[in-house]
């Protein structure tokens, strides 16, 4: 765990970071500045972008697509692998085709995925939804395997049916597995969805960014990494908290 | 409460147990680790698949699953579920079989009180220490009002004085809620203290099923004297009454005093941890108090076995390592022992054990 620091110590790093950023691109300390504007160059068209609507019109279009592809992997890999974790036999069955599909990367499927659903607003959830699917999956599986047998033996001596088992100890049991693999694919879809923007979906957050490469905007380029950084981490800290706030109490 | 029946139960070790528990009996499953102690309460439970028979108050339970069969199982590890408070943990079973609401709430207040844990009722396991944790598991494991009761070595975590004063409060418990009961245990001293009967496990065939004295003086074959040690067994010269329900008999020299009042003794008997041993003269008067040579000093995975030269007689005592370790004996070092006077089992006849703890 993060050990929690003001708020103060985690800022000062990064402003000055800036300040010699800023420092190097307005005393021309790189060759060829045309490159390389300083910070408050891309403060100012991170203000222009946000105004005009332009930013905000791409960031939801990215968002919406992360959520919904986010959210449909990861219930399916909830489901699917406690069904997996919990029953043998299906375990059985269905690992081995999991295994060969697993370490094909998100990205891989695209080309397949481009000619199967054609280019629309499917296509980037359903990478985001392959990209979240299988290692949630995994966690989960893993999560619920790992619950030590004498909790479920208990539970059973005390009366309680398998459905109730599932639900009320070996899930909770499972939550810290569940939400590592939550927490990993959250951050990941970020990256994911940028990647399959650029190569071929004409909006969002990656599709800005090929247009101000092919413009030559440095300074709107790096605004659209700051947001992606920020989005990134900011999924990441959500399920952190949410797992602190589940599991704390006990763990 | 039902009896337990055994018939022909196999399953790993355990080969064609036949094992009768009686109604409200607290029946000590006594043996060496591996076995089959935990296997056989696995099976009463239903926790594994076996060959044979169990039944409840002669009615076969064997098609009944885990959660059907109403018994109440204390784990070793006790496993609290660590994600639900206390009060939670012992609701579980009751919420598990769909008890109203009320009644839940009123038998946990009724169980927290009983266990004397209400002021833990909303901490969570790990903040609970190992003698807590041990309350908390067998209320839980009470909660439903199981048919039988079945503790797999539950004290065997705790340290020593936590361990001896629960053994006291569970048995007591036991004898109160008239709970049929097994319990399991490596350790022959809490299998004398706590059983009302005693079945001797070893490589999965029963050995012997008895009363504990029968037990530990009359073991019926080697594989149980082997395990059990040998107690010491003393037959007497003469004997005569003190009044007051004592009487002073000569045993090889020796003149003890046991508690008994009726007619001749013929044999004595007590435990090797019946014989207290220390290396400064004790206080007090000079009853059962001699001196010793100590002729050999022998360590098992239970205690400390010592023998003794005492006047004629050869005597074993024994003593847990804790306390062997902190006093400083060694071969042919001189003691004084005294003989824990209400421990001595008492014999009029040579042969059949009798009087005084049959009743007790």
């Amino acid at each position: 765990m993060l050990k929690r620091l003001k708020p103060g110590w985690g800022i000062l790093p990064v402003a000055v970071f800036l300040a010699i950023w800023e420092m190097v691109a307005r005393l021309h300390l790189f060759p060829g500045q045309l490159f390389f504007p300083p910070f408050s160059a891309v403060v100012l068209e991170f203000y222009h972008l946000a105004a005009s609507g332009v930013l905000g019109d791409n960031f939801l279009a990215s968002l919406v697509r992360v959520v919904i592809g986010f959210c449909a992997g990861s219930i399916a890999g909830i489901a699917m692998g406690t069904v997996m974790g919990w029953r043998e036999n299906i375990n059985k069955a269905l690992h081995p085709i999991i295994s060969l599909f697993y370490p094909i990367p998100a990205l891989g499927w695209l080309p397949l995925l481009m000619l199967w659903i054609g280019i629309n607003e499917m296509l980037p959830i359903a990478i985001i939804f392959i990209c979240s699917f299988f290692p949630v999956l995994y966690n989960t599986v893993t999560g619920i395997r790992n619950v030590d047998k004498d909790y479920i033996q208990v539970a059973r001596t005390l009366g309680a049916s398998e459905a109730r088992i599932l639900t009320t100890v070996v899930m909770p049991l499972a939550l810290p597995n569940i939400f590592t693999g939550l927490r990993l694919e959250a951050g990941m879809a970020w990256r994911v969805i940028i990647a399959a923007e650029m190569v071929a979906i004409p909006t969002g957050i990656g599709a800005l960014l090929m247009k101000a490469e092919s413009l030559i905007r440095i300074d709107i380029i790096i605004v659209c990494l700051i947001v992606l950084a920020v989005m990134c981490l900011t999924f990441e800290k959500f399920f952190q908290y949410m797992e602190a706030r589940l599991t704390a109490k006990w763990r | 409460m039902p009896s337990i029946e055994l018939r022909n139960v196999s399953k790993y070790v355990c080969h064609d147990v036949n094992l009768k528990i009686l109604n409200e009996e607290l029946l000590v499953l006594l043996g060496p680790n591996g076995a089959g102690k935990t296997t056989l309460v696995n099976i009463i439970a239903g926790l594994t698949d076996y060959d044979g028979a169990v039944l409840f108050d002669s009615v076969p339970v064997d098609k009944l699953p885990a959660n059907k069969r109403g018994a109440g199982y204390l784990f070793q590890d006790l496993v609290l579920f660590p994600h639900l408070d206390v009060a939670a943990n012992i609701a579980y079973g009751l919420t598990a079989q769909k008890q109203p609401q009320d009644q839940t709430e009123a038998r946990v207040d009724q169980l927290l009180h009983m266990m004397k844990i209400k002021h833990l009722s909303s901490r969570y396991p790990k903040h609970l220490s190992g003698g807590e944790k041990q309350r908390v598991a067998l209320a839980r494991a009470l909660a439903p009002s199981p048919r039988v009761l079945l503790l797999d070595e539950p004290l065997s975590s705790l340290d020593v004085p936590t361990a001896k004063y629960l053994r006291t409060e569970l048995k007591q418990l036991q004898q109160k809620l008239g709970i049929t009961t097994v319990y399991v245990t490596h350790d022959l001293q809490e299998a004398e203290e706590m059983a009302d009967r005693i079945a001797v496990l070893q490589n999965g065939h029963l050995e012997q099923v008895g009363k504990p004295e029968e037990v530990f003086f009359y073991p019926k074959n080697e594989k149980v004297s082997d395990f059990i040690g040998a107690p010491n067994i003393l037959d007497c010269d003469y004997c005569r009454s003190l009044g007051k329900g004592v009487m002073e008999v000569g045993c090889g020299g020796l003149p003890i005093v046991v508690p008994h009042d009726g007619n001749s003794v013929q044999r004595i008997t007590f435990f090797p941890h019946d014989i207290h041993i220390s290396e400064t003269k004790p206080p007090g008067p000079e009853v059962n108090r001699f001196k010793g040579t100590i002729t050999s000093i022998t360590s098992t995975d239970e205690a400390v076995r010592i023998e003794l030269k005492v006047g004629a007689k050869n005597l074993i005592a024994g003593m847990p390592h804790h306390i062997f370790e902190d006093m400083n004996l060694a071969v042919g070092k001189e003691v004084f022992l005294i003989l824990k006077l209400r421990r001595i089992r008492v014999y009029e006849n040579r042969d059949t054990p009798m009087t005084n703890y049959n009743s007790g």
